[in-house]
């Protein structure tokens, strides 16, 4: 009953795409120019039209996405057909290069359009691949939700540990501020954990070490815990720790979450302003052609 | 001191109603006295949140009365009421609680909780709805800490405050209260049952991280002040461990209100039925069974203050014996304009009940107030009044002429009923909820009234006849359509006599799985889920909607249960006996034919489902989510959905910026996402309460507010599944779309293009909006050409809309397709 952009309408756009190449394929193969084949026949021509039609009307998918009104067809229907014709644009524009490159305007927007192919492949592979696993992660809370609980979490870390010496509440009040989840777009893809937290030593002095997924942390609740001959103390303690393994989980879980969808839309960063450079560059290259032709 | 003490009006209760009686009483120079519980007047509107702007709904009616009332804030209305009653030297006597009214014209005794008392020649009686809020009941209860209503919980920071109650409210006030000041519940039983689950959730979590304590099984005994101490009172509360005192600043009593239905039968007025929201018996007057005393207002069943105070004014006219025209004598002559035939207003009122024995009985203010809400339509011939698997649910009366009703299935043969003056339809889908079940078509000369489902339905509640009739056809009509078409009806009348009509709970057993099969029952409104027992768990195999009947197996020869049926939302069944059934099959010997097809279909969708445990989980889930109750449901297939939120921006871009759905909120279960959207309920929850009425659904399904919405906020409390939000319109949305608008730059469509489709009123430039803030909620787009926006954004397909008829087919393909 529905579908993926994929199997949309039967892959309707699959067929359209595969006979497009079929027929691009077709005529390359019966055409016989005089010169080594290349944009400059009547076959490159009809080629290179095709080709740069199908380059524009890849690009107005951006604008019928953002066309909230627009009832030309549905945005999903769209990207059905965006994903099969852009991956015909591969045989469609190669076949108009006649396979002649060179260091010059007209091979870099083929290599720009081929930068934007891959990174849309890329783009399928990622929606094809992770949104059951955001989903499962998630089960069912928000981001928000799990940062919210994870506030929570600290609150009554730090209740408990008011009735601890004072150390205590160093350590779960530091926690709480050093935690640093994002950062750059590589630790978020990364999945990095760049938390720290700042822990009393035996010696009492206050050290700030690397907590990653709370693993400091827990382990000096630990040694703290071994230490305690008081059985209030240990219970609290003891309290304090489940509370860090759940945040601990907790943060993974926002970690691994914000990892996913920068997957899922880092590729766009790539997709999108090539694009406009290949729309630049695809000016200049049927300029060029038409001014020294 | 009697002589003062006797009156010739005697008002009770200083809402907009009794204000503007008194104010008439007062105008004509008639001796009176209006009395308010409350120190001040309106407290209805006194209590509304500060700053509310409050509307003057029906806008079409004229207002007749000597004090002022036109759109606008809380304030500036209770200040204009003020100057009127100086204005007119009301005699108002504040914090005068009446709490017996005794004898009748011309002499009527009014006692005061003060244990004064007055003598009246007639009452008017405008206590409105809202009831006297329950008090603690404990020594120490009028001290001045103590509270019924909170305002604004950001007023107090430091304090200890103590709320008594385990409602909605109190939880709301206490969960506020608590992030300034040191907070503890009091309930009065173990848990906190028939709350929201939303806030259950926070109540629960609350306690538990800490943030404010919570006292079970406790119960107050005394609050005393404490002068000079720490916390200037204290509370002293029983709990499973004995006493506990509790050194407090407040008490803030959350435990409802006592409805004024007792109060107002002890004096003599009488309601035509148990039914809380049965109106009492009035004349078109507005006088009760007792003589001189007269009812209105929100009591009398007028939920507007417009309406209220046009009474105030129209009833001190009659309590002098003097005759006239309501306000809303225009309106209904409007109405009637285009009638084949010139009458004036009362005499086709009258002509009206006359020709139509449902409303014959009915007493002529309330047929009025029928028509007022109704429209009139004078159909061409052959035009099509309403179609099949239309959703509306307006029920119609014949007065002239005839029209014909077509049914049968899509494609099949189809039938012709012709109806004729006097008689009704449209009652399937005003009791069920669901889509028409045929189409109707004008005859000639056809003179129709087309009444909404609300008036109806609060009809049916105050007129025991009307319900009577209307029950006792629909069966009728219910059985002919399902089980015997081609039978004429005074054929089927004896069956349906013996058909029994049955409401039960959300989640009681229609029959249990082994019980002796001995009936078949239909559902008329709400649905039912099917299970088995497969080893030690109940196994949901099924779901069935209204309009459709289970166990259809035990009448044709199989004698026990081999399932459960249970309601899943508050339901209603026909069910029929074996006798009823024998008799059907004698007139219809091609039923059991039917019923066996029926049931192999069943069986074959059955076994398609019970191929994995999953769909039965996957059924259960969607059921709390409200499919049992569902006419559409927004679900996300996660196994597709890339967070993109798309969606989102898609319901803002054309609704006036603000989304209407909340994407990643809500529950998830096998990869089926139920994102906080509405379900455009068969009954739909948040339409019962809305003062102006305007919640309504559209021919397809859609359940909408229109732009009349005085913004009260009780459909946002009655949605079960918090759907609803108050908002400005258009708010600006923040961020949302940032990502998704990189590079591109703005395309059409982008950025602020909502704007101008939204709603008319903007917030004002100052950031002090003027436009009062109304509910919004999902339309289902129902304005755009391609229909709902958000799955039409969806880049992936991950977002679908399913409607009941698809559910099965859905969770069968989601659960065994993976
Ligand atoms: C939140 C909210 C928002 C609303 N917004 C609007 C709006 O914008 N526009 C609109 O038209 N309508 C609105 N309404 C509806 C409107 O408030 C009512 O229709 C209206 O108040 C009814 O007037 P009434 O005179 O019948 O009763 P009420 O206004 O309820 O007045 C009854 C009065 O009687 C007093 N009383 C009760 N018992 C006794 C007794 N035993 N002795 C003495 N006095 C007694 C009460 O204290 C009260 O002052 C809203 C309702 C709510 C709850
Ligand atoms: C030269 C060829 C192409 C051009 C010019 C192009 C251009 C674009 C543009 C402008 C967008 C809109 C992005 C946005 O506004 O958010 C887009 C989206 C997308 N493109 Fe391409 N594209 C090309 C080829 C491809 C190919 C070959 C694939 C896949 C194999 C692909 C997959 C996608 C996908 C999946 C989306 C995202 C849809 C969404 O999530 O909204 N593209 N592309
Ligand atoms: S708003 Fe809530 S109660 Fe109303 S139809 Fe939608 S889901 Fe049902
Ligand atoms: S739509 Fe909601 S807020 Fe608006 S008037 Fe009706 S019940 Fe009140």
């Amino acid at each position: 009953m529905h579908q993926s952009f994929l199997q949309y309408r039967g892959k309707r756009y699959l067929w359209w795409a595969l006979s497009l190449c079929f027929v691009a394929v077709l005529a390359y193969a019966w055409h016989q120019p005089v010169s080594p084949p290349n944009g400059g026949t009547w076959l490159g021509y009809t080629l290179g039209t095709i080709g740069a039609l199908l380059i524009l009307w890849l690009t107005a998918l951006g604008v019928r996405k953002r066309s909230y009104q627009s009832a030309v067809g549905t945005v999903q229907g769209w990207v059905s057909a965006h994903v099969y014709l852009g991956l015909a644009l591969i045989v469609v524009a190669t076949l108009h290069t006649g396979f002649q490159f060179g260091w010059n305007v007209h091979t870099l927007a083929y290599v720009l359009m081929m930068t934007v192919i891959v990174s849309g492949l890329f783009g399928v592979v990622m929606y094809l691949r992770f949104p059951e696993r955001l989903s499962a992660n998630r089960s069912s809370q928000t981001r928000e939700q799990m940062l919210q609980e994870i506030a929570d979490l600290d609150q009554r870390a730090l209740r408990i540990a008011a009735n601890l010496p004072a150390e205590f509440a160093e350590a779960i009040a530091s926690n709480r501020d050093r935690t640093r989840i994002g950062g750059t777009v590589l630790d978020i893809l990364r999945g990095r954990d760049r938390s720290q937290v700042s822990l009393a030593g035996d010696d009492g002095v206050l050290q700030v070490v690397p907590n990653p997924a709370q693993e400091h942390m827990l382990e000096w609740l630990g040694r703290q815990l071994s230490r305690s001959t008081d059985a209030e103390r240990t219970r609290r303690i003891d309290e304090l720790v489940n509370l860090m393994a759940s945040r601990r989980s907790l943060l993974r879980r926002v970690i691994e979450d914000a990892r996913i969808a920068g997957w899922l839309q880092v590729w766009l960063y790539v997709h999108v302003p090539i694009t406009f450079a290949l729309l630049g560059s695809l000016i200049a290259h049927v300029v060029s052609v038409f001014l020294y032709w | 001191m009697n002589n003062t003490n006797k009156v010739q009006i005697a008002i009770v209760g200083a809402g907009p109603g009794g204000l503007s009686a008194a104010a008439r009483a007062a105008e004509l120079g008639v001796s009176h006295v209006l009395f308010e519980q409350s120190p001040a007047h309106a407290n209805t509107i006194q209590k509304y949140q500060k700053g509310k702007h409050v509307m003057a709904e029906p806008n079409v009616l004229p207002l007749r009365s000597p004090l002022r009332f036109e759109a606008g804030t809380r304030e500036a209305i209770l200040d204009e009421w003020a100057r009127g009653l100086d204005k007119h030297a009301v005699n108002i006597r504040y914090g005068s609680e009446v709490t017996s009214i005794s004898g009748s014209r011309p002499d009527f005794t009014l006692k005061l909780k003060s244990g004064e008392e007055y003598h009246a020649e007639t009452v008017i009686f405008a206590i409105g709805m809202q009831g006297n809020p329950r008090r603690l009941g404990i020594p120490g209860e009028d001290l001045p800490c103590v509270q019924n209503t909170l305002d604004d919980p950001g007023e107090y920071s430091g304090e200890v405050i103590v709320v008594v109650g385990a409602g909605d409210a109190a939880i709301e006030n206490a969960v506020a209260l608590a992030k300034q000041n040191t907070v503890f519940i009091l309930n009065r039983s173990a848990e906190f049952a028939r709350v929201k689950e939303g806030n259950l959730n926070l109540i629960l979590k609350s306690v538990e991280e800490g943030k404010l304590g919570c006292y079970y099984n406790a119960a107050c005994v005394s609050l005393t002040a404490m002068p000079g101490a720490d916390r200037p009172y204290t509370l002293v509360i029983n709990t499973d461990n004995g006493e506990a005192v509790v050194p407090c600043n407040r008490v803030i009593a959350r435990i409802g209100a006592i409805p004024p239905r007792k109060f107002v039968e002890s004096c003599g007025i009488r309601f035509p039925s148990p039914d809380p929201a049965a109106l009492p018996v009035l004349n078109e007057r507005y006088e009760s069974a007792v003589p001189g005393l007269y009812v209105i207002g929100a009591l009398a069943g007028y939920p507007l203050i417009k309406q209220a105070m046009n009474q105030g004014y129209e009833v001190v006219e009659y309590a002098l014996g003097r005759e006239v025209e309501p306000a809303d004598e225009p309106l209904l002559a409007k109405k009637f304009a285009n009638l084949p035939f010139r009458k004036s207003v009362s005499e086709t009122l009258a002509l009206m009940q006359q020709r139509i024995p449902l409303f014959t009985e009915v007493n002529s203010l309330v047929f009025r107030e029928l028509l007022l809400g109704s429209a009139v339509h004078v159909p061409a011939k052959g035009e099509a009044i309403f179609r099949k698997n239309d959703y509306t649910n307006s029920f119609y009366t014949i007065v002239e002429g005839t029209v014909e009703i077509e049914l049968g299935a899509e494609g099949g043969p189809s039938r012709r009923i012709p109806l004729g003056a006097g008689q009704f339809f449209g009652e399937m889908s005003l009791l069920s909820g669901r889509r028409r079940s045929g189409t109707v078509y004008a005859g000639a000369n056809c003179v129709l009234i087309e009444s909404p489902r609300r008036d109806i339905l609060k009809l049916m509640n105050s007129a025991d006849s009307v319900r009577k009739v209307i029950d006792q056809l629909f069966i009728a009509r219910a059985i002919q359509t399902g089980f015997a078409p081609g039978v004429p009806f005074d054929q089927l009348n004896s069956i349906a006599a013996r058909a029994e009509l049955k409401r039960y709970r959300k989640g009681e057993t229609l029959f249990a799985e082994g019980d002796e099969a001995d009936r078949l029952i239909l559902i008329r409104s709400g649905s039912v889920s099917v299970s088995r027992r497969i080893g030690e768990h109940d196994v949901v195999i099924s779901y069935v909607a209204a309009g459709n009947y289970v166990g259809e197996m035990g009448l044709l020869g199989k004698t026990r249960r081999n399932a459960t049926v249970r309601a899943t939302v508050p339901t209603e069944a026909v069910s029929l006996d074996a006798t009823a059934f024998e008799e059907l099959l004698v007139r219809n010997p091609a039923l059991r034919a039917e019923l066996e097809t029926t049931m192999q279909k069943r069986f074959a969708s059955n076994a398609r489902m019970r191929g994995s445990d999953e769909s039965g989980d996957l059924i259960s889930f969607l059921i709390k989510q409200g499919l049992g109750e569902a006419t559409d449901l927004l679900l996300i297939d996660e196994t597709l959905c890339v967070g993109c939120d798309n969606c989102e921006t898609a319901c803002a871009e054309t609704h006036g910026g603000t989304s209407r759905l909340d994407r990643a909120a809500g529950p998830t279960f096998a990869n089926v996402h139920v994102p906080t959207s509405c379900r455009h309920c068969e009954d739909p929850h948040c339409m019962r309460e809305c003062p102006p009425d305007a919640i309504r659904r559209a021919p397809n399904g859609e359940v909408y507010i229109q732009d009349n919405c005085i913004g009260c906020g009780n459909c946002e409390r009655n949605c079960p599944y918090g759907v609803i939000h108050m908002a400005y319109a258009p708010a600006p949305k923040p961020g949302l779309a940032s990502w998704l608008l990189f590079g591109a730059g703005s395309g059409p469509g982008d950025a602020h293009a909502g704007a101008h489709h939204g709603h008319a009123a903007h917030g004002a430039a100052d950031g002090k909006p003027k436009a009062p803030k109304k509910a919004v909620k999902c339309d289902m787009c129902k304005d755009q050409s391609g229909g709902p926006a958000c799955v039409r954004a969806c880049p992936t397909g991950a977002a679908l809309r399913v409607s009941p008829e698809a559910f099965v087919e859905f969770i069968s393909e989601s659960a065994v397709g993976r």
